[in-house]
Parts: C-alpha cells; sequence; structure tokens
C-alpha cells in the first residue's frame, strides 16, 4: 500500500485505438494488486480491471491539449491508453504502478496475497492434480532400461534440475556425476520422454564443456548408456538446437558441442533456432505491427516479415518435427540441447512430444507436458517472464513460442486436440499473471524454498474445473487425427499470425461468430436431449408396461423443450440468441465475459462488474478501420462532411 | 473438383458419344488421339497409370484397372502447359485455371509432341460455339431451368412490393442505348425513357445509372452506373442530374462512391471520361476509392500464385512475395469500399451511385459486397445465385474476356482480370467472420469460380445479356444452376451451422482479419483430408442433435397421446 502514491483519479478517458468514437470517461482506483477502471455515466456499471503483475511497460506521452496521456501495455497484449486531465495525477499513477508492477521480492507477488474461497485442505489437494511420477508411469517409467535416480535429491548435482529423475539403467552414480560436470550447470543427459512402441527415448541436456579439444569420458559414456537403452537402434542423434556459429563461438568459452569422432554411434545434427535475445526482440517488432492505428495491408505484410516471428516459429516446429520423425520412423533416440537446455531444449522437446503422443495433444496431457518439461526442468519462468523486477535483457517469450506451434498445429489439425484455443491463452495469460504458484520461480529448488505448494494455489485444477470453457468439440479421439503422430507441412504457408493471442483485446478484429462457440451450444442441448429422451423411454414404458400404473412413480422432468410446432424453443445459450449477441447494434452494448480469461477476481467482488476488457467492439460498424475516417462526427450528424470520407 | 471429379462419368460419357459426331471438326488438331502406359500424378492421389485419350474437349485418362480411376479434364480448364523430356519419356506439366497441376509422363517422343501441341490448340479455341457447353447434354432431370430462375421481372416483383419509386424500363429492349445492360433496368419512376437515352449518352458505355439495390429498412438505395463522360471541358447533362436526382428524397444529400482514386479519374478526364463535379451535382458528395484496374489485378494473380507454388521453404521469401504480390491488398481495399457504401446507405441514410471507369469490374465488386452486407436474402444460396445473376452476368461483366486466362496462362493478358474471383475472396473473407450468417459454403465460392473459368455449363459464356441472346445460349446450353439447385447439390452446398440472421453484418477489414483464401490458393498444396474430417465432424454434431430433437419430439407425442387414452393415470 506505501507505494500507491494516488488512489484515485477522476475524470480520466479511457480511448479506445480502433474506434475513438467508443472512448470513454472514468475514474481510475489503484489497489495493491489491481488498477479498476470505472467508466461513469453508463447505465451498465462498466469496470476494466488490469492486474499489475501483467503490466510490463507505461509509457507516458507528450502532453495534449485534452491532458496528459498514459499508455500501459500488459504482457497478455492488452494496451490501455488513458488520458489524465491533471498532468500530476499522471506522474503519480505512473510512478505508483511503476513500483506497483514490478515487485522487488516474490512475497509480494499475487499468488501470495490471492485468496480464493477455498478451504485448506481442498487447496493442498490442488496441488497434487498432476503427479509427475504418474506420468512417468504412463510411459512405462521405470523399466528394465530406465530407472529413477536419486542423485539429484537435494538439488547438490544439478540445482536447476528436478530431484526426481531417469537414466539409463546401465548408468551409474558415477557416470552422471562425472557427465554432469562436463556439462553447462550440471545439466546431464536426461530421461524427458520415452516411447513404449519403440522404446526410443527423448532426452535432454545443456551444451558440453568441450571447449575446442576437452572431453569426458563419463559423459560419453553416459551417451552410450542411452544408446544401449535403445536395444533396437544401433545410433542416437544428438540434436544441438543453436545455429552452429553460436554454437561454435560458445568453444572459446570451453562450452559447445559433441565431437561426433569422441562419441561411438552418434550423429550429430545442428537445427537453428535463435537465441533468447532474438526471439525478445523479434516478438517486439511484431507487437509494434500489432499496435499500428490504421495499418494497410502492407504495412502489415511488411511488419509481420521484418519481425521475423513466424520464421523463429517454423524453426522451433522444425526441430519438433526432425526429433519426432527421428523416434517414430527411425526409431532412434534423440539428445537435444542447446546452451543450458532449458529455452529451446524444452520448446523442442516438448513439440515433438505434442507431434508423437496424442495423450499430449488433450487437456490434461498438455498440463502434464508443460509441467515435467518446463516447471520441473527449470525453465527460468520468473526471469523470462520478469515476474520480478530483473534484468530486461532475461525476459524473452520462450513459452509463448511454444504456445504458439501448438497453436499452428491445432489450426492443421482441427480435430486433434481436445482443447481449444482459449485453453492456450489461457496458459499464456496465468504464465504472466502469477496468480496462481505455478509459474513462479526459476527452477524446483527455487519453488520449493518458496514454500509455493503451502502458500499459493495451483492453475491446473482451476483449469481443469473450468474445462468447460476450453473443449474443443470438433475433438475426436477416434478419428485419424486424434491417433497416432502428427505429420504437419511446415511450408511457409502454413503458419499463420495468431491474431487470437496478439490482438487479443482487439475483439472488432475477431471472426463475429465463432463455430467453437455454437458446436459446443449445440452439443450442451445435445447431452440434455439425450437425458430427455431416456426419462421419455421410461415413462413410455411404464406406460405401456403397467396399465394398473396409478402414477406413484415422480413426473418426468418438467417439458423444458416445448412443444411448438416449429420444433422446440432452445434454452438461452443456444445458437438462436446467439448470433443476436455477436452483432448487437447498439456501440456500447457490452457482452459479459465469456472467455473465462479475465483474471478471476477477488472473491468478494460484485458479481455484475464487467471484467472483461473496457474495449468491446461488437457491433462492428465502428471498428473497421474504414470507419476511423468517418468517426470524428458524432454519431447521427446528418450531413457528414465530404472530406471525412475521402481518402484524398 | 467440380468440372470432372463431382460430376458423374456418366454424364461425360453421353457426352462424349454425342461428341463423336463433331468430332470432324476437332479432327486435324488431334493428331495423336490415344496413348498407352501414361502415368498420371495428381496433388495428393496415388499416381495412376493408364490410357490418355484426347477428345474435342476432353483429356481422359483411364487406367485399366478395377477401380477405375478416371481423370476428366476440359481442355477449356487447362491455362497452359509445360513439355519435358527425359531420353524418350517425355512428361506435360498441365496447368489448370482452377490453379491445379498435374504431370502426364508419356511414353514416346513424338506422342508426347503431338499430345501437347493438341491440347494448346484445343484449349485455345476462339470459336464459342465450339466451346464444350454447346455440346454437353445433361444426364440429370432438369427440375428448374436456371436460364429462366433469376428473371430481372422476377426481381422487379419483390421491389414493387415494397415502393413504388421505380419502374422497369424497357428503354434497353433491343441492346441499343447500352449493349452490356439487360433489356430490363429498373429506374426511377419520374423519370422517363427519353432521359435515359440522353443520360446514357453521358455515360460510359451508355451505363446509365440504375438501380441495384433498395434498402428495405430506410428506403435507401445503391446505383451504379459507368463514370460520366465530362471530358476536360467538363461537359455536364441535365437528363443525367436530373436522374440520380430523382432517387433522392427531399432534403436529403446522396455520396458518389467513385471506385478510382482522384488523380485517375482526373487522368480519365483526358479520354473524355470523368467524374460528377460539386456544382454540377450539388445534393452529392464525391468519395474516391482507389481499386486498382483489371491488368494490375492479374498481375497480382500472377504473382500470388507463384508465391503459393514457390518451393524454397523460406519464410521471408513466402512473406515477402505474399505481400508483393498486392492480393490481400486488393482484398481489404474492394471490401473497405463495399463497407463504405454499406455504411453510407444503412448508418449515414444516404443513396449511394457507385461507378469506376466503364462500371462493368470494380463498381460490381462494389454493389454486389455491399449487398451481401446489407442484405440477409443475398447470404442465402439461392439468394447468392441471384446476386450473382443480378450483379455480375446481367450487369454485364465481361466474363468471356475477363476468364479466359487464369494465372498460369503464358500469353500476354488483353482484357484477363480476376475480378470476379476477388469478388468470391471477398465474400468468403465475411463467411469466415460471420461462419453461422450464411447458408451456403466455402465450396460454392470455389464451384463458381472454377465454372467462371471452365465448365461445361453455358451460363459463364459471353460477355454480357446481348452476347447471350445472340450466342442462343438459353436455348443451346445448359444452365449452371439448373444443376446447382437440385436438392443432392444444394445438400452438398449448404453450410450446416447456418442460421438465418437479420442483421446487417459488418466485418472487420483490419489485415490481422484477412486471411489469405487457402480453399483456393493453397487448395492443391495441401492434403485437404483434415479440413474435410472437421467439416464432417461439424455436420456430425448437428445432425445428431437434429436426430435427437424429432426423436424427443416424437416420444413426447407419444406420452401425450398415452396419457389422454389413459385419463385416470393423469391424476395420481
Amino acid at each position: 500500500m506505501e507505494h500507491i502514491r494516488l488512489p484515485k483519479a477522476e475524470n480520466v478517458r479511457l480511448l479506445n485505438r480502433l474506434s475513438p468514437r467508443r472512448s470513454c470517461v472514468g475514474t481510475l482506483y489503484l489497489t495493491a494488486t489491481h488498477s479498476i477502471y470505472v467508466e461513469s455515466e453508463t447505465q451498465v456499471r462498466s469496470e476494466t480491471w488490469v492486474l499489475h503483475s501483467l503490466i510490463c511497460r507505461l509509457e507516458k506521452q507528450v502532453n495534449t491539449s485534452t491532458g496528459s496521456p498514459l499508455l500501459i501495455h500488459c504482457k497478455n497484449f492488452q494496451v490501455l491508453h488513458f488520458v489524465f486531465p491533471q498532468e500530476q495525477d499522471c506522474v503519480h499513477i505512473q510512478a505508483s504502478l511503476q513500483r506497483l508492477s514490478q515487485p522487488e521480492q516474490y512475497e509480494e507477488l499475487y499468488c501470495f496475497s490471492y485468496k480464493p474461497n477455498v478451504d485448506e485442505a481442498d487447496r493442498k489437494e490442488e496441488w497434487s492434480f498432476l503427479n509427475l511420477k504418474a506420468e512417468y508411469r504412463r510411459l512405462g517409467i521405470p523399466n528394465s532400461l530406465w530407472k529413477s535416480s536419486p542423485v539429484n535429491q537435494s538439488y547438490k548435482v544439478s540445482d536447476t534440475y528436478p530431484a526426481e529423475l531417469y537414466v539409463p539403467e546401465s548408468a551409474t552414480q558415477q557416470v552422471i556425476v562425472g557427465s554432469s560436470k562436463f556439462r553447462s550447470r550440471g545439466r546431464f543427459p536426461t530421461l524427458s520422454y520415452y516411447c513404449k512402441d519403440n522404446q526410443a527415448a527423448i532426452c535432454r541436456s545443456s551444451q558440453p564443456l568441450s571447449g575446442f579439444s576437452a572431453r569426458c569420458l563419463e559423459d560419453e559414456q553416459l551417451l552410450e548408456a542411452i544408446r544401449r537403452s535403445n536395444p533396437r537402434s544401433d545410433f542416437m542423434y544428438v540434436v544441438d538446437t543453436r545455429p552452429k556459429l553460436n554454437a561454435i563461438a560458445n568453444r572459446a568459452a570451453g562450452k559447445g558441442y559433441e565431437n561426433e569422432d569422441h562419441y561411438s554411434n552418434i550423429k550429430f545434427q545442428f537445427i537453428s533456432i535463435e537465441n533468447i535475445h532474438v526471439m525478445r526482440s523479434s516478438q517486439q517488432k511484431m507487437l509494434d505491427v500489432c499496435e499500428l492505428r490504421t495499418p494497410s495491408m502492407a504495412n502489415f505484410l511488411e511488419g509481420l516479415e521484418g519481425s521475423g516471428w513466424l520464421k523463429h516459429i517454423k524453426a522451433v516446429l522444425d526441430a519438433g518435427v526432425f526429433v519426432a520423425k527421428a523416434i517414430s520412423e527411425e526409431g532412434a533416440s534423440v539428445l537435444v540441447h542447446c546452451s543450458d537446455g532449458w529455452d529451446r531444449t524444452a520448446q523442442v522437446c516438448s513439440v515433438a512430444c505434442v507431434l508423437l503422443e496424442p495423450y499430449y495433444r488433450s487437456l490434461k496431457g498438455l498440463m502434464v507436458l508443460i509441467e515435467r518439461e518446463w516447471v520441473s526442468f527449470g525453465h527460468k519462468f520468473s526471469h523470462r517472464c520478469n515476474h520480478l523486477d530483473g534484468d530486461s535483457k532475461e525476459v524473452s517469450p520462450v513459452m509463448d513460442q511454444f504456445l504458439e506451434c501448438v497453436w499452428q498445429l491445432t489450426e492443421q489439425f482441427p480435430c486433434a486436440f481436445e482443447f481449444n484455443e482459449r485453453f492456450l491463452i489461457a496458459v499464456h495469460h496465468h504464465m504472466y499473471a502469477c496468480q496462481y504458484g505455478n509459474f513462479v520461480g526459476n527452477n524446483q529448488r527455487e519453488r520449493q524454498q518458496l514454500g509455493l505448494r503451502d502458500k499459493t494455489h495451483s492453475l491446473w485444477k482451476h483449469l481443469w474445473d473450468t474445462k468447460g470453457d476450453y473443449i474443443n468439440p470438433l475433438y475426436r479421439t477416434d478419428n485419424c487425427q486424434s491417433q497416432g503422430v502428427l505429420r504437419p507441412s511446415t511450408a511457409p504457408y502454413c503458419f499463420k499470425f495468431w491474431s487470437g493471442l496478439y490482438n487479443r483485446f482487439d475483439r472488432g478484429m475477431h471472426p463475429r461468430q465463432s463455430v467453437e462457440d455454437y458446436l459446443m451450444a449445440v452439443r450442451e442441448e445435445t447431452v440434455q436431449l439425450e437425458e430427455q429422451l431416456a426419462s421419455h423411454k421410461e415413462q413410455i414404458e411404464k406406460l405401456e408396461n403397467k396399465p394398473e400404473w396409478t402414477g406413484e412413480a415422480e413426473e418426468g422432468p418438467p417439458l423444458s423443450w416445448g412443444l411448438a410446432p416449429g420444433g422446440f424453443v432452445p434454452q438461452a445459450g443456444t445458437p438462436q440468441d446467439y448470433s443476436g449477441g455477436f452483432i448487437a447494434s447498439s456501440p456500447c452494448q457490452q457482452r459479459s465475459p465469456v472467455d473465462g480469461l479475465a483474471f478471476t477476481p477477488p472473491q468478494n467482488q460484485t458479481s455484475e462488474a464487467d471484467l472483461s476488457v473496457g474495449s468491446e467492439q461488437e457491433s462492428g460498424i465502428a471498428d473497421v478501420s474504414f470507419n476511423s475516417q468517418l468517426s470524428e462526427e458524432g454519431p447521427g450528424e446528418p450531413d457528414p462532411d465530404d472530406a471525412a470520407y475521402s481518402a484524398a | 473438383m467440380f468440372s470432372e471429379c463431382v460430376v458423374p462419368v456418366g454424364i461425360f460419357l453421353s457426352a462424349h458419344q454425342g461428341l463423336v459426331l463433331q468430332v470432324m471438326e476437332f479432327a486435324e488438331l488431334i493428331k495423336t488421339p490415344r496413348v498407352d502406359g501414361v502415368v498420371l500424378h495428381r496433388p495428393f492421389m496415388p499416381t495412376v497409370e493408364g490410357t490418355l485419350c484426347l477428345t474435342g474437349h476432353h483429356l481422359i485418362l483411364s487406367s485399366r484397372q478395377d477401380n477405375t480411376e478416371e481423370l476428366w479434364l476440359l481442355h477449356s480448364n487447362i491455362d497452359s502447359i509445360e513439355k519435358r523430356f527425359l531420353g524418350s519419356l517425355g512428361t506435360i506439366i498441365v496447368k489448370c485455371k482452377d490453379l491445379r497441376m498435374i504431370q502426364l509422363d508419356i511414353p514416346g517422343m513424338e506422342e508426347c509432341l503431338n499430345i501437347g501441341s493438341s491440347i494448346e490448340a484445343l484449349s485455345t479455341l476462339d470459336s464459342v460455339s465450339l466451346m464444350y457447353p454447346y455440346f454437353y447434354r445433361p444426364m440429370f432431370e432438369v427440375i428448374e431451368d436456371g436460364w429462366n430462375s433469376f428473371l430481372p421481372e422476377d426481381a422487379f416483383k419483390d421491389l414493387e412490393a415494397m415502393t413504388d419509386e421505380w419502374r422497369l424500363s424497357e428503354v434497353n429492349r433491343d441492346f441499343r442505348v447500352c449493349t452490356t445492360y439487360p433489356p430490363l433496368v429498373a429506374v426511377p419512376r419520374d423519370v422517363d425513357d427519353d432521359t435515359l437515352r440522353k443520360a446514357a449518352g453521358f455515360r460510359h458505355g451508355g451505363r446509365f445509372p440504375v438501380l441495384s439495390y433498395y434498402h428495405k429498412k430506410n428506403g435507401m438505395v445503391m446505383m451504379r452506373s459507368g463514370q460520366p463522360l465530362t471530358g476536360t471541358n467538363g461537359r455536364r447533362c441535365k437528363e443525367d442530374e436530373r436522374l440520380i436526382n430523382a432517387t433522392l428524397r427531399p432534403g436529403k444529400r446522396g455520396y458518389v462512391i467513385d471506385t478510382r482514386t482522384i488523380s485517375v479519374a482526373q487522368q480519365a478526364k483526358a479520354r473524355g471520361g470523368g467524374f460528377e463535379t460539386e456544382a454540377n451535382y450539388p445534393q452529392w458528395r464525391r468519395i474516391h476509392k482507389a481499386i486498382e484496374r483489371s491488368n494490375v489485378l492479374q498481375d497480382s494473380l500472377v504473382k500470388l500464385v507463384e508465391a503459393c507454388n514457390d518451393q524454397s521453404h523460406s519464410m521471408d521469401r513466402w512473406l515477402s512475395k505474399l505481400e508483393a504480390s498486392n492480393w490481400q491488398t486488393h482484398v481489404k481495399e474492394i471490401l473497405t469500399t463495399a463497407c463504405l457504401a454499406a455504411q453510407c446507405i444503412d448508418r449515414e441514410g444516404a443513396s449511394v451511385l457507385v461507378h469506376g471507369t466503364e462500371g462493368t469490374d470494380s463498381t460490381l465488386q462494389v454493389t454486389s459486397l455491399a449487398q451481401i452486407i446489407l442484405d440477409p436474402a443475398c447470404r442465402t444460396i439461392q439468394g447468392f445465385q441471384g446476386l450473382v445473376e443480378r450483379e455480375w452476368l446481367q450487369a454485364g461483366h465481361p466474363f468471356a474476356q475477363r476468364c479466359s486466362m487464369s494465372a498460369y496462362s503464358n500469353s500476354k493478358p488483353r482484357h484477363e482480370a480476376p475480378g470476379f474471383l476477388l469478388f468470391l475472396d471477398c465474400v468468403w473473407q465475411v463467411l469466415r467472420q460471420f461462419p453461422c450468417s450464411f447458408q451456403f459454403t466455402e465450396q460454392l465460392l470455389v464451384l463458381l469460380f472454377e465454372h467462371a473459368y471452365a465448365s461445361q455449363f453455358g451460363t459463364f459464356l459471353g460477355n454480357s445479356a446481348a452476347e447471350r441472346v445472340r450466342l442462343s445460349l438459353p436455348e443451346k446450353t445448359v444452365s449452371l444452376w439448373s444443376w446447382v439447385n437440385r436438392p443432392q447439390e444444394i445438400d452438398h452446398l449448404s453450410n450446416p451451422l447456418y442460421e438465418p440472421n437479420s442483421l446487417v453484418i459488418w466485418p472487420s477489414v483490419a489485415p490481422q482479419s484477412l486471411l489469405l483464401w487457402e480453399g483456393v490458393f493453397l487448395r492443391w498444396n495441401r492434403s485437404p483430408r483434415c479440413q474435410e474430417e472437421a467439416h464432417e465432424e461439424m455436420v456430425h454434431i448437428i445432425e445428431y442433435n437434429k436426430e435427437l430433437q424429432n426423436k424427443v419430439n416424437s416420444l413426447r407425442r407419444q406420452l401425450a397421446q398415452l396419457e389422454t387414452q389413459e385419463p385416470p393415470l393423469q391424476t395420481p
């Protein structure tokens, strides 16, 4: 609270980027965790909530005649453009938010103060929703080829690795410890994924400390042990996911990559994915394009190309495809590494898993995969997502890219995934929001020290409990896309710009009717119909078989479907209501949040508060950019000025 | 897909028999009528070996195997071919107007050369009367003759039901006033035919302003015409002014949407054209937009298709080629202009006159798309056909000229332009944004694209209503609509998600909202299976729901009956 220099600013304007006509005036309140903007002069109470931990950048622009503008850029790609009538207010708010959005200590993060109405036993239970041990068991591990190793129980061998690790049966403690000393940060080769069908495995590690000529017997033995754990193949791949030049440069620093001459029966392969700094700047360039006010098609496509973003997404997916092919088609085991083995390695291993196994395309499967490859193996969420005030050079959208790869796959294989786009966006949102403890800290050891399991809530259980929002209606376990290995095309034209994420809050840009929501409503209705059908059948049977029936049995469920001649009238939430809601003609009309992504408010929040963002643009006309020329005039003005239309 | 795969082969067989009589006319063009041992490669289909036959209108490949896999390809669908030789094995790559590429491996150099030159000759026949539609006899029962499905007088009846301010003029009965207009056009009731004749003299190609669309909600209208022939010395025409002013309500203003930029419109003056000046049309506000002309669009299509076929696998190259093709820019510009026209009518409550230069290309893109946005009737299967008939075929879009070559042609384009394809692309964009508001699926759009470029039906032959009469198309050929409007075909094209939506639908024209139309441009680059599976699943979900509804309803009736039969049971 001591950081709030001004708890409330009045007469603040919130500008709508796409349609200035929709801008509104209201009051901005600062609380410890959220900024809340309440529109004045609307019949319906309309609020915009911004979680402070989601704020990534505050941009104070030069004063205009209308006041002092302040742009708030959020990590979930929302941009709020406020104009304060008093410059003093703007300065105070900016300073307060600057501090509030960049806590110096973990304890200040929202997850430590977020207390939903859940009792302690249930909270504890949340954390056992996912169990990695069970996941390895599902993979058939341990078995005669792979064993659990206690070597890192107290994080002594590698402080960024999890305590529970799986290694080849023949690998001795001495070999492992020896190998770990030859790998950056002690991240020795260990099991990531095991393919039950052909015994091929994906392993992961960091780079070897090979320099120009160094070698390590134990490391060579460990790789040999990994190869032997796949009795059907006489070689294994070692995939270095860095560009070759970067890997060579690392040799000068005593690091580097495996020399094929020193390791028996390995095939060494570079697959170049750029480093975190390139990715960070690429995403920023792409976001700059997304934020252009009225870009031409050429501006947009040039900007997209210039950002290089889709090229990087393609590189990650290409690498995943390479690993998946090696496993499924050649039956060869693969060791994947980059430099430290927690960014590109996590991307490639997890993309390969999604391609290889249908389970990871299910809701719970993807959660488990993220938990294993990202959380447990020490992807540095705190640094990459900038949870605390830290080094901006450590920030990078590595996990964003993984989620986007999965999204690109869902576009190519619309029936293969149990979850929908909203689920991926929800994971993205919560990765940055710090409302749940899952993505706080950089590795397992840190999370244990922070006592996250004792003090915070777990996201996975929350997502599971609300999974109705995240189901893809087209998913079927029995069609050919859902089964077996996915073989996506990685031709450049298969990659699309993900406006659902990067322009998430520019609702006017998205399709106004959602096929998915429509089908979900139909399916819900179908379930009710099935129940009715069963109950009707039962009643009819009773009436037919028991003429002496005297009606002691209860009436069936109330006839909610009506028997109008035109068929039944569907209830709320079914398709008929739906299209109207999407193209409501009143520009002020707000839709209640349907995406379930607007963060969950503190429990004491009144239910009518509209948590969705204030930039709702359902009616269409005012959002399309051609209108921006028109919109300078007031609505209903009879004679719009000629100049307003003419582009000239 | 529709040109030869979906149509039962039997249709072609019988047509082929009829063809034997005509074969003399083509005989000299077919040096080698058949070759054995030809291998066919098609995207995402297994390789087939069989016998290649050339007939006057088709390239046919049939295998000898039991599951006879056959290819029937209309010569008129062939845009260009490429020959390659490896020893005595020749290869012909056939590039089709529907953007598909197939490869034929032909043993024997002479055979290959002969086949190649025959295809080239047969696919570029100049005479309309030798076109396949004149030889094609339908094997299906024509329930409703498509040539009579969308007559102007019928459309006018609908208008009459809404307003009496318009009349149907026969001034163009014999196509003398305007060679590219239909015999009947809707004009303001108070304007006589003499005025129309004079106004026609003041408009490019005699295309005087006529009614395109009447917005029932507020009585505003959209008209279209050719450019006014003001020339450099600012000619004016009182009759033209009177004609368009007659469409305005008292005290109301209208908008003239000129699809050209102001500078292009200025330049047109030097060639006798021009635009409506404020001084002479004080009640009208002019808006200039920037829809490109034919040759630019054709070039754009060629570049786009080339980009899609680029094998380099480089993302930068793909994005830069996509951008350089400018195709998406054209889509955005056209759709934006249509939205603007619709906005003037619906939101500003103003009437609109749309024209470019001739009024047969960009004008029609704008007027037809605006109707998709404004009028729910145009989003039905029948309504959409009616729109295409009214705003493209009757309105005189020169299909024969525009669609004689597609993206692969080696010839220098003369009048070719993908204006209609761009319209379909824009409709697809709106359909994608409002997937539940259209009665038809993307398949109807793809079908129209295919048939506009090559067809067994006569619908898209000729350049205007006058030409269609002169060519006796209604008498001598079958209409595409006769085929499309059979129940099984309608079924195939129906959108399972359709819920009639009576509202105006405003699409987003932000670059992020406009995607490349994969269904046409990437159709042959990737397997359609996953998308088909998704569509089937969608249909399944909805069909199953309907089935249950019916069952529940019938059980409920049964239950009600049982209960009334046994009244004492009603009261426990």
